[in-house]
């Protein structure tokens, strides 16, 4: 499925400084239960967001009004757990188009990619930095700027680079799927598939 | 560098359709198994595409995740879970793919049925989207979750874009204590690495404990390779390998079992190749073990207390709101601790030999009054043997029951939901707050140690259970 292409976000960001918020949070397993791809943003972080008769937590990041943004910032080894593109599915889809933490699971950070949402890793001290930034001011302005690589926190000006893949990079800038480059090289795939003793 | 190549080398490398330049590898993919969370949107944008499934006879289906474990022959009561079961088999239907249906005698999960009908072979790559995939790699496969855009992917073009991932070995050196299983082995590494330790790496499980166990045994340790964050886990296959896999229904058998015999015995780490991270760890200091918190790197051997966290620590915080989740206090002894449930199951520990496990131990015992216990086969092939060998008649007599196969209580989709507040000893894979149902608390152990809780009610050493059979 195609997306936005990504190039310069410039938002606030909302925090959530919580270390390995594993894809369970992010999505609890009975909302899974779509065919389709719609609505997963009404359910993400479900549990740490509604009460069971399905009032607000005022407590929660996500409740609070003075908390908005197109960022993500949360903390160390953020996504672990499962595999379901589901979870990048809800960070998307709720208006997210970046998460910021010091560490990714591999999977959520190869699924975030894949759908248009930028995983950005920063050292400890500056998602530290990044967390009172926002603490001092919660309508603090981050900006990602893809094609360079660095985010930085524009009350301050400090700024740090961050690491990805140039492939990815190209297909998040252009808004392409790998599947497109796949059907591209069907020939060459079925001529190893030949080849396979399995 | 050498030319030296380690087993996770020689799988890979041989699976590299396309390099591209600063990019990933285009992999080529042997099996693939879809079940009906992760492929509905998948089979989607396939028909968005108007394209075709490029291998239908390389993917494989069967319903688990959202499956009742009762009452099976009747239709599925929730409408939703009933739509994705009705997609999964329209979809299979459609592009020519083996379903394996609620009620199909093949049917059960994923990571279970894979081995048991040859699918799972050594040397493959096999992926599916399911984090527990990694359970394939006990074949010396690489095998390893997916996201649905590379289900999508595998549908379309039998290939995904992946980035090699680094390379680990942990070797687990000596024999196992007595009462020891090889799930205290996993949970054992994973409390030693945290369940971020090996991020970024395929392990390679090495040493003479892996080389001891059983098929099964392995299979549950490559089962928890993600869960301290690794793509994967795989183990050399040896002798034991080639016996469980030969004259499987999807083995290839006469000429064609000599032409991959010849591939499948080249599959061991060269000496002296090497790996990016290696780690040693000593048998003797493994006991069986539990967990407190809410993931699976927070466990301790059964007979140690809740560690107190080191308040400078970063972590603190989070650590202090998992056992508030809990209930639990720093320095509590886990054993005594009352429990309300006890699942015996999932694609971790839901096989023939975790059932023998479980049911020497409850054994001319009885289960406690306070404790609801659900003991879920991983397949119908699981189920069958549990009858045939008398372990159904021993368990009853105990007073359990069994259910029919799913992944049931493991994330608890369909009606097996574990109650807030309610402590629940699993033998499963996750212990994320509300993983088990909605403010349920899991305590991931082995399946002696579900064993031992079941027929106490509460936290209990099982080799105390033990030693008095054998004195
Ligand atoms: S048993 Fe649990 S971990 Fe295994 S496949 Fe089912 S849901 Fe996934």
């Amino acid at each position: 499925m195609a997306y936005d292409k990504f190039n310069i976000l410039t938002t606030s960001a909302v925090p959530l400084p919580i270390e390995n918020v594993d894809t369970d949070q992010i999505i609890p397993a009975r909302f899974l239960k779509a065919t389709e791809r719609k609505g997963f943003g009404d359910n993400l972080f479900r549990d740490w967001r509604y009460n069971n008769d399905h009032s607000e937590k005022k407590d929660f990041v996500l409740n609070n009004p003075i908390y908005s943004g197109r960022i993500l910032v949360g903390g160390k080894n953020f996504g672990s757990g499962s595999s379901r593109e589901h979870a990048a599915w809800a960070v998307y889809d709720y208006g997210f188009r970046c998460v910021v933490s010091s560490f990714f699971a591999d999977i959520f950070r190869n699924n975030c990619l894949n759908i248009g949402v930028l995983p950005v890793q920063v050292s400890p001290e500056y998602l530290e930095e990044i967390f009172r930034a926002i603490e001092a001011n919660p309508n603090a302005l981050l900006e990602v700027n893809l094609p360079e690589q660095t985010i930085t926190i524009k009350a301050t000006g400090s700024q740090e680079s961050f690491d990805i893949n140039p492939y990815k990079k190209a297909n998040m800038t252009n808004g392409f799927d790998d599947i497109d480059y796949l059907l591209n090289i069907k020939e060459q795939i079925r001529e190893f598939a030949g080849n396979r003793p399995l | 560098m050498n030319d030296k190549k380690t087993l996770f080398d020689k799988v890979w490398d041989s699976h590299v359709v396309h390099h591209i330049e600063n990019g990933p590898d285009v992999l080529f993919i042997d099996r693939h198994m879809v079940h009906e969370v992760t492929s509905p949107v998948a089979f989607l944008g396939i028909k968005n595409r108007d394209i075709e499934v490029m291998y239908p006879e390389k993917t494989f289906a069967t319903a688990d995740h959202n499956t009742p474990t009762i009452n099976q022959h009747l239709p599925v009561e929730d409408p939703l879970s009933a739509n994705q079961l009705r997609m999964l088999e329209e979809n299979s239907n459609e592009f020519g793919i083996s379903y394996w249906g609620l009620g199909h005698e093949k049917n059960g999960i994923v990571h279970v049925v894979g081995p048991e009908y040859g699918i799972t072979q050594p040397g493959a790559t096999i992926v599916c989207g399911d984090s527990h995939t990694s359970t394939h790699g006990a074949f010396g496969a690489i095998a390893f979750g997916i996201g649905t855009s590379e289900v999508e992917m595998v549908l379309a073009t039998q290939c995904i874009m992946q980035t090699k991932p680094k390379s680990m070995r942990i070797n687990v050196e000596g024999k196992l204590n007595f009462g020891v299983t090889s799930k205290d082995v996993a949970l054992y590494i994973i409390s030693q690495l945290s369940t971020s330790g090996a991020t970024g790496y395929f392990v390679e499980y090495a040493g003479q404990v892996f080389r001891d166990m059983t098929m099964e045994g392995r299979m549950t340790v490559c089962n928890l390779s993600i869960e301290m964050g690794a793509r994967g886990g795989m183990i050399a296959p040896d002798e034991k390998t080639f016996a469980y896999v030969k004259g499987r229904e999807f083995t290839p058998s006469g000429k064609a079992w000599d032409a991959v015999m010849d591939y499948w015995e080249t599959l061991s780490t060269d000496n002296d190749a090497q790996f990016d991270k290696e780690i040693t760890f000593d048998a003797a200091n493994i006991e069986p073990m539990i967990t407190y918190g809410t993931n699976p790197g927070m466990g301790i051997g059964i007979s140690n207390g809740i560690p107190v966290a080191d308040a400078k620590d970063s972590g603190a915080a989070t650590y202090h709101k998992s056992l508030k989740y809990m209930n639990f206090n720093e320095g509590d002894s886990m054993m005594g601790k009352p429990i309300d449930f006890v699942f015996l199951g999932s694609c971790t520990n839901g096989r023939i030999e975790d059932f023998r496990l479980f049911t020497s131990l409850v054994k001319g015992r009885k289960k406690a009054d306070n404790v609801t216990a659900w003991l879920v086969p991983g397949s119908h092939k699981v189920e069958k043997a549990i009858k045939e060998e008398g372990l159904l008649r021993i368990l009853e007599e105990a007073g359990f029951e069994l259910r029919e196969p799913g992944c049931s209580a493991c994330l608890a989709m369909n009606d097996d939901k574990v109650p807030a507040g309610k402590y629940a000893v699993s033998t499963s894979n996750r212990n994320f707050e509300g993983r088990q149902g909605p403010g349920s608390r899991t305590l991931l152990a082995s399946p002696l140690v579900a064993a031992a809780a079941a027929v106490t009610g509460k936290v209990t050493d099982p080799r105390e259970l033990m030693e008095l059979e054998t004195a």
